[in-house]
């Protein structure tokens, strides 16, 4: 590379758990390690540690490192380190922390999607908490949210952050660039036991064929264990109009989203509260999935501070057919998991239909009825689902057939 | 003369000099366990024979009013925070004192902010030999360099008034900056166009200080009332232009957080209270400033509604959160030491339900009770707390003095202390194995709550019992420790010298903590 100095992270006011790195080569004297950190006499010498590791295993031997630190953690500076280095170094060598425990096994296809968080794949301050606030899946996101200078060290950022990040429980999500950015970004992340990869702006299946494919070699090379599965994003009329073949093009695919900025874009028009732009690709996306057997989800609901529009959206959402949809900020999820379960009184219901069928069934009854209403076999696949998601979530007790039973 | 001697263990197992600044201190005995005999502290026997008949008292300027009280070397000069960092008269009085050619000055303020970091200068030229009280920002950071000549002393507000009282600090002239005034000397904090509130914090200082000057720029008739400092404690009053800047009470801690984890906290804090059955019809609480402490307010409130009770009481720092509950009828009264924005100003000078207190009816611990331990949940922040529960709240990690304690070691006597904190803050864990400076004692603090978990201190029993089935994610205080540590990694000791630079007082007056010197 001609790059004489890298510069990468961030620094200025308001960086927090992040910093900025400088590294220019030196024909001699030594790794001269300049460190300003705010945390400087709790983690000084740890952090100078670290450094030096990072730079004796990419065998710099001579260069003046500058790191500027705003309390950044061991895999954030490591990552802009090798970030730095790998503009100026060439060098196939990764330097990888030991991977969290928790980082590793796969989801299902069938795993709850009501809420998938977008975080800014270069913002790792927004990183450290954000599994706390519980969304079903946390997205790092390399595409949208990191600007084009900053893509190089973001995947950094966002493969470390695979390994060494506590989701506490979500589903560890990447939504990747376009195109031939995107297939490169997966060498970053796919061997890093990432759950499910977000393609963009899909608009036909062999946008999704061409990532399928390329996931498929890099598995093969890297052997990691888990599934990866797959959520195209449909941003476009054309995505619409080929939604099924997008959403049937691999048996990877868990679930396909519709992206509504873009959309709305693509047709000349703009997103208003009620919709009515967006309900025929949104009813066009929730066909798809469903005759393609995948779930679907719609897109965020951008006015962060407007909860109660949200709450409405999510339930408008449901109503269309929708599994979930998207989060741009921590509050919004508790919003969207309340309207997206089912209510008590759906339960109720769902558990007297599932009881009735079971009854019925055990007398070998071919009708099955509830009150004087007849229930046939999609009102009882409703019931299933309904009580599955409401196990699954927590509010009901994945005992309660027994329970209801010894109430009698 | 030695800035201190007589190194001494105290019961908390910290290193204090029993001699600071020249004068005899006692170490820190146990919580209740100093029991000081005698009489308290005398002011002056005034006559008002000496005092003009017509009852007025004005003179041209703050300079001839500091000479007229006998302005020399080695005194003690108090002034207060009740205009926070909108405070014009501390700069002031110590130019005027520099001009003079005075040393060696002792500051007594209530508080100090930002805006005083103009005394620097007079800290290094020795106009100003040291300050006692709460060294915020610039002038903590330049404590904590070993640069002040004399030692520093922190006090709580409590404990600031029962060292008046005790005769600890017996403070020579008095600069009450007050929103109006009369010729007389009676002054208040609610009207004139600089109102700020309260003057809570000067009422002590008016009461027992030599020389008492009020400086206004709002002069009234007399009677100005409500007279919330009385004219027959003053000796000289200012007219000048401008006597505060009341815009900047408001600080940034006074709006409700819209940081994720901090409503997060707040509302683990909040559920941690209703399941704990700590929230009851009739119940008060302590609502602090700071952005996570609104925010609990807040879900106080929603808890409040849904059951159809009534708070009985606020204790404040007020501001319209707060006010707005007084005025909606779910609290019954706001008793307030300081008021955080023009609403609290607003409402305490309307609503007879919105009392001001000074720090002898809520905090002094010499007198006979004070409200402090009347109130049901407490809830404060701190920069460190440790596995046993021991707090700090001026210093930070890295050893320098940030903050004041404020009433923060008073309202410790509530019936349930609550810190919500985040777990870390910046890779900067907030447990430790032991805190950087001993604020309070562990016994002291009930719960800790954090982002990750919450820590019931195990001599609170009956909470831990009351919450084991609430679904809560109670933790111990060693666990939610290495939860922070196995992602910011275990910290350094930081770097600090012997010498000692200030001290802190529990508030009996007894010597809790030594703060060190940080070898930059």
């Amino acid at each position: 590379m001609s790059v004489k100095k890298a510069m990468v992270g961030n620094r200025g006011k308001g960086t927090k758990s992040d910093c900025y790195v400088e590294l220019e080569l030196k024909a001699s004297g030594g790794v001269q390690l300049e460190l300003k950190s705010k945390v400087n006499s709790l983690y000084g010498k740890a952090i100078s540690g670290l450094a030096r590791e990072i730079m004796s295993f990419f065998e710099v031997r001579d260069a003046y490192l500058l790191i500027e630190d705003s309390g950044a953690v061991d895999f954030v500076l490591a990552a802009r380190i090798e970030a730095a280095v790998k503009m100026l170094v060439s060098t196939n060598k990764e330097f990888l922390l030991p991977r969290l425990e928790t980082n590793v096994g796969s989801t299902k296809r069938s795993t709850f999607r009501f809420s998938r968080l977008y975080l800014p794949g270069n913002s790792p301050k927004l990183m450290l908490n954000a599994g706390l606030h519980k969304p079903n899946g946390l997205i790092l996101d390399l595409e949208d949210a990191v600007a084009p200078e900053k893509k190089h060290e973001a995947r950094f950022v966002v493969r470390n952050a695979l390994r060494n990040l506590d989701f506490y429980g979500a589903e560890r999500m990447v939504r990747i660039n376009q195109g031939d950015m995107g297939i490169e970004d997966l060498e970053y992340i796919v061997p890093q036991n990432v759950n499910l990869i977000l393609i963009p702006k899909c608009e036909s299946d062999e946008d999704v064929l061409a990532v399928d494919a390329a996931i498929q070699k890099l598995k093969t090379k890297n052997n990691p264990s888990n599934d990866i599965w797959l959520m195209p994003i449909i941003e476009s009329a054309k995505g619409v109009i080929n939604a099924y073949k997008i959403a049937a093009a691999s048996k990877n695919i868990s679930s396909i989203a519709i992206g509504l900025e873009d959309y709305t874009a693509d047709l000349g028009t703009h997103r208003t509260p009620e919709g009515n732009e967006s309900f025929f690709a949104r009813s066009m996306v929730v066909n798809a999935a469903r005759a393609a057997g995948v779930q679907p989800i719609d897109s965020v609901f951008s006015d962060v501070s407007d909860m109660e529009a949200l709450a409405e959206n999510a339930r408008r959402s449901k109503g269309l057919g929708f599994d979930g949809m998207g989060c741009i900020h921590p509050r919004q999820i508790k919003v969207i998991h309340e309207s997206f379960a089912p209510s008590a009184t759906e339960i109720e219901k769902a558990k007297r239909i599932f009881l009735a069928f079971k009854e019925a069934k055990a007398k070998g009854l071919g009708v099955v009825s509830l009150g004087t209403k007849m229930i046939d076999a999609p009102v009882v696949k409703r019931a299933v689902n309904t009580i599955t998601v409401a196990v699954n979530i927590g509010v009901l007790d994945k005992d309660w057939e027994r329970q209801a039973e010894s109430q009698v | 003369m030695t800035k201190y001697d007589k190194l001494v263990t105290n019961a908390a197992g910290r290193v204090v000099p029993t001699i600071i600044n020249g004068e005899e201190h006692t170490p820190f005995m146990g919580v209740g366990k100093y029991k000081p005999s005698g009489r308290k502290y005398g002011p002056r026997i005034a006559s008002c024979a000496d005092y003009p008949e017509d009852g007025n008292k004005l003179v041209p300027g703050l300079k001839e009013a500091l000479m007229k009280s006998g302005l020399k070397d080695g005194m003690t000069i108090s002034t207060h925070h009740h205009f926070r960092n909108g405070d014009l008269m501390a700069n002031q009085v110590f130019d005027i004192a520099k001009e003079l050619g005075i040393k060696d000055l002792r500051w007594f303020p209530s508080a100090s902010f930002p805006c005083q970091e103009h005394l620097i200068q007079y800290l290094e030229d020795g106009t100003i030999n040291r300050i006692e009280g709460s060294m915020n920002g610039p002038l903590g950071r330049f404590a904590s360099l070993g640069k002040m000549k004399g030692v520093g002393v922190l006090r709580s507000h409590g404990g600031r008034y029962q060292a008046i009282q005790d005769g600890e600090v017996k403070i020579d002239i008095a600069v009450i900056a007050a929103p109006t005034a009369d010729a007389f000397g009676n002054a208040n904090g609610v009207n004139g166009n600089a109102a700020c509130g309260l003057l809570g914090f000067a009422l002590g200082d008016s009461q027992y200080a030599d020389k008492v000057i009020v400086v206004t720029d709002n002069l009234v008739p007399f009677p100005a009332i409500p007279w919330q400092i009385h004219g027959n404690y003053i000796d000289y009053v200012v007219k000048v232009d401008k006597v505060g800047l009341p815009e900047k009470i408001i600080s940034g801690t006074t709006q409700i957080t819209k940081s994720p984890d901090r409503l997060l906290i707040a509302e683990i804090t909040a559920e941690f209270c209703e399941k704990a059955g700590l929230i009851y019809d009739g119940f008060s609480y302590q609502a602090g400033a700071g952005g996570t402490a609104l925010s609990i307010g807040n879900y106080f409130g929603d808890i409040l509604r849904k059951n159809n009770w009534k708070a009985g009481f606020i204790r404040a720092g007020s501001n319209k959160y707060p006010v707005e509950m007084l005025e909606e009828g779910i609290v019954g009264y706001i008793l307030d030491g300081q008021t955080f924005d023009l609403e609290g100003v607003r409402s305490m000078r309307e609503n007879a339900n919105h009392v001001d207190t000074s720090p002898f009816t809520s905090y002094n611990y010499h007198g006979k009770g004070n409200f402090a331990s009347l109130i049901d949940i407490v809830v404060l922040g701190a920069t460190e707390v440790d596995v046993n529960f021991n707090a700090n709240v001026v210093s930070h990690s890295d050893g320098f003095l940030l903050h004041g304690i404020g009433g923060w070691q008073n309202t410790l006597f509530g019936k349930t202390t609550i810190m919500p904190i985040p777990l870390f803050r910046d890779r900067i864990p907030v447990i430790r194995d032991e805190v950087t400076t001993l604020c309070a004692p562990g016994e002291m603090i009930d719960v800790i709550v954090t982002e990750r978990g919450i820590a019931i201190n195990p001599l609170r029993a009956d909470l831990i019992e009351k919450t084991k089935d609430s679904g809560l994610p109670i933790k111990t205080i060693q666990e939610l420790k290495a939860e922070a540590e196995a992602i910011c990694g275990i910290p350094e000791k930081p770097d600090l010298g012997d010498e000692i630079i200030a001290v802190i007082k529990w508030v009996d007056g007894t010597v809790i903590d030594s703060v060190r010197r940080v070898i930059e």
